[in-house]
């Protein structure tokens, strides 16, 4: 028995030493950003490496954030991201309570048709869409990068589970005292499935705080509409040599989101292992 | 019960669909699938066709965006086109190469942090941290890392002899550093998927596997894998499409090395960076349509592939 418990110790020990070295692997870049941003051009660049500043270079970030307007890049991106969240969460609310309480013709023919296009690339998409905005004189607006992103099949198809989870009982209680379809979305569907709609919005709002390719492709070359993602790739094209002051622009870029986990990253796990979006 | 509320107003009526959940007939049903439909249509229906209808086109004037003709010119340039098969095989390299090494390496985190008692939560959330930071800052970070002569993966790697290797600048090894970054980028997904899908499976019938002195290994082989395999088929139908559209990855590595160009020559190219090179940069738009086209037939067919495979070997419980 003795022997057997040093046994499981030992392993235990093992256990926890492997996932702390996969876990320093998986962070390293992470690290390696904060560490090289506090850097001088040497020291970022030297081989072998120099693993920490001499004196944390803090003027970097001074220097990153005045050569490109990143407070603009974060103002584009929250109103783009503000759109988008509204629109997905109104859209994917409204899509998934007629899926839910009505019948109507050709239901389940919509209900499929709605369901593909979560199968359809966004890239095969872009070159029709592309011109659809431009014909709507929607290039270098905030719409026009958001309105795509409104069509999102899986929102609807999750919360709809969510939906026909709550009782009909208390659909007919509401139709004895004559409420009205729409009241009862508005008083007891979403009430009831708030979390469903509070983790839809947070991964919404993350999807599209990433996003680069169609933002980039619409917001064109002026500062004006660029979100976040895609003045990092300007900034590189402006700073491609300097380590540090690259590294320091990533760090500016990713921090937004980084705290955002911090606060949210229960609710993001549970979100995505609900239904599981990207791979 | 259905009788007296069906008359109560005309053209509303109460029925009961399939799961025997209350349902309303109501022209009112098309004022809530009316707004996301007309989105719908807009974004993604309408495109499709229109892709289609240009892959089609014998000749496109991209100024007037207007094509003329009905024929296979489009297709038949595309698949003549070196750039083309290339964007095939890299792509496929992902898929076969990448893709496999990601659900291994994930699944043999997932089954270590489920395996421990204390920090679960703590190594979830550290492991899941790269989902939430953008693809282009993280491919900026290994854009430096990659580098010839500074980045720290050729240091790491004269540790221990080997030569200096071109990551973003050999059109041989470009592909190798592509697989590099979509591992590490695909793992934090895949890591959450694995352990839900192990935590839900039945403690008994561990204890049941312990009481009959089971080894670990054959634990692992023929009670845990087979009851996590709906979930591992989950993950590799999402990621099957996710790694075929890979682009962020390939503009984040190479675009500034050569404006525009996936890598040297185009080297580290995919086919969703193909469409998007077809469509933007050189503006052939029904080149990028024709090979939308083929990508999606390809995305049907590994699709059926899977559902076909799944049969065999997916246990459902």
């Amino acid at each position: 028995m003795r022997i057997k418990d040093t046994r499981a110790t030992v392993l235990t020990i093992i256990r926890y030493l492997l996932l702390c070295i996969g876990a320093f692997i998986m962070l390293f870049p992470f690290i390696y950003m904060v560490l090289s941003s506090l850097k001088t051009a040497y020291e970022s660049t030297a081989i072998p490496p120099v693993w920490f500043p001499a004196s944390p270079q803090w003027s970097n970030y001074d220097y990153a954030w005045n050569l490109k307007p990143f407070l603009l890049y974060f103002r584009n991106t929250l109103i783009v991201c503000t759109i988008s969240v509204t629109g997905t969460l109104l859209f994917s609310i409204l899509g998934a309570f007629a899926f839910t309480i009505y019948d109507f013709p050709c239901k389940n023919f919509l209900f499929i048709l709605f369901m593909l296009t979560m199968m359809v690339p966004e890239e095969m998409l872009i070159i029709q869409n592309y011109e659809t905005v431009a014909d709507l004189g929607l290039l270098n607006t905030f719409l026009g990068i958001a309105l795509p992103s409104l069509a999102n099949g899986f929102y609807i198809f999750m919360l709809r589970e969510y939906f026909t989870q709550v009782p009909s009982s208390l659909f007919k209680s509401a139709k004895v005292d004559c409420c009205s379809d729409f009241k009862y979305l508005w008083k007891v569907m979403i009430p009831m499935n708030k979390n469903a709609i509070f983790t839809i919005a947070i991964l919404a709002f993350i999807g599209q705080w990433n996003a680069f390719m169609w933002p980039n492709m619409v917001a064109g070359n002026s500062d004006d509409h660029k979100v976040i993602t895609s003045g990092l790739m300007t900034f590189r094209a402006m700073a491609s040599a300097n380590y540090h002051y690259l590294m320091a622009a990533a760090c500016i870029t990713v921090l937004p989101m980084i705290i955002f986990y911090a606060i949210f990253h229960k609710k993001i796990i549970a979100g995505v292992a609900s239904g599981g979006i990207k791979g | 019960m259905m009788g007296t509320e069906k008359k109560k107003k005309k053209g509303y009526k109460l029925t009961t669909g399939p799961n025997r959940e209350l349902l309303v007939k109501s022209p009112k049903a098309w004022l809530y699938i009316l707004p996301p439909l007309i989105v719908f249509l807009a974004f993604v229906f309408y495109p499709m066709l229109s892709v289609l209808r240009t892959a089609f086109y014998e000749k496109y004037v991209y100024i007037t965006s207007t094509g003329t003709g009905f024929g296979l010119a489009s297709f038949q340039h595309v698949l003549k086109d070196k750039t083309f098969w290339l964007a095939c095989k890299n792509t496929g390299i992902l898929i076969l190469v990448a893709l496999p090494v990601t659900v291994i390496l994930s699944l043999s985190i997932a089954l270590k942090i489920n395996s421990i008692k204390r920090l679960q939560g703590f190594f979830q959330t550290l492991f899941f941290t790269p989902y939430v930071t953008s693809t282009v800052a993280i491919g900026t970070v290994f854009y430096t890392l990659f580098h010839s002569q500074h980045g720290y993966i050729n240091y790491f790697l004269s540790l221990f002899g080997v030569d200096t290797i071109n990551w973003l600048t050999d059109s041989n090894t470009v592909i190798w550093a592509l697989c590099i970054f979509c591992i590490w980028n695909g793992l934090a997904f895949k890591i959450v998927l694995f352990l839900a899908g192990l935590q839900k499976i039945d403690k008994q019938v561990y204890k049941a596997a312990k009481i009959d002195c089971a080894k670990p290994g054959k634990t692992l082989f023929k009670i845990t894998l087979p009851l996590l395999s709906p979930t591992m088929w989950m993950v590799v139908i999402v990621s099957v499409i996710y790694v075929a559209r890979t682009y962020n990855e390939v503009f984040s590595l190479f675009t500034s090395v050569n404006a525009n160009t996936a890598g040297p020559g185009n080297s580290a190219i995919t086919i969703a960076y193909y469409i998007y090179y077809c469509f933007f940069v050189r503006n052939q738009v029904n080149y990028a349509a024709a090979a939308a086209v083929l990508f999606l037939l390809v995305i049907m067919a590994l699709t059926i592939l899977q559902r076909v495979i799944s049969r065999k070997f997916v246990h459902y419980y």
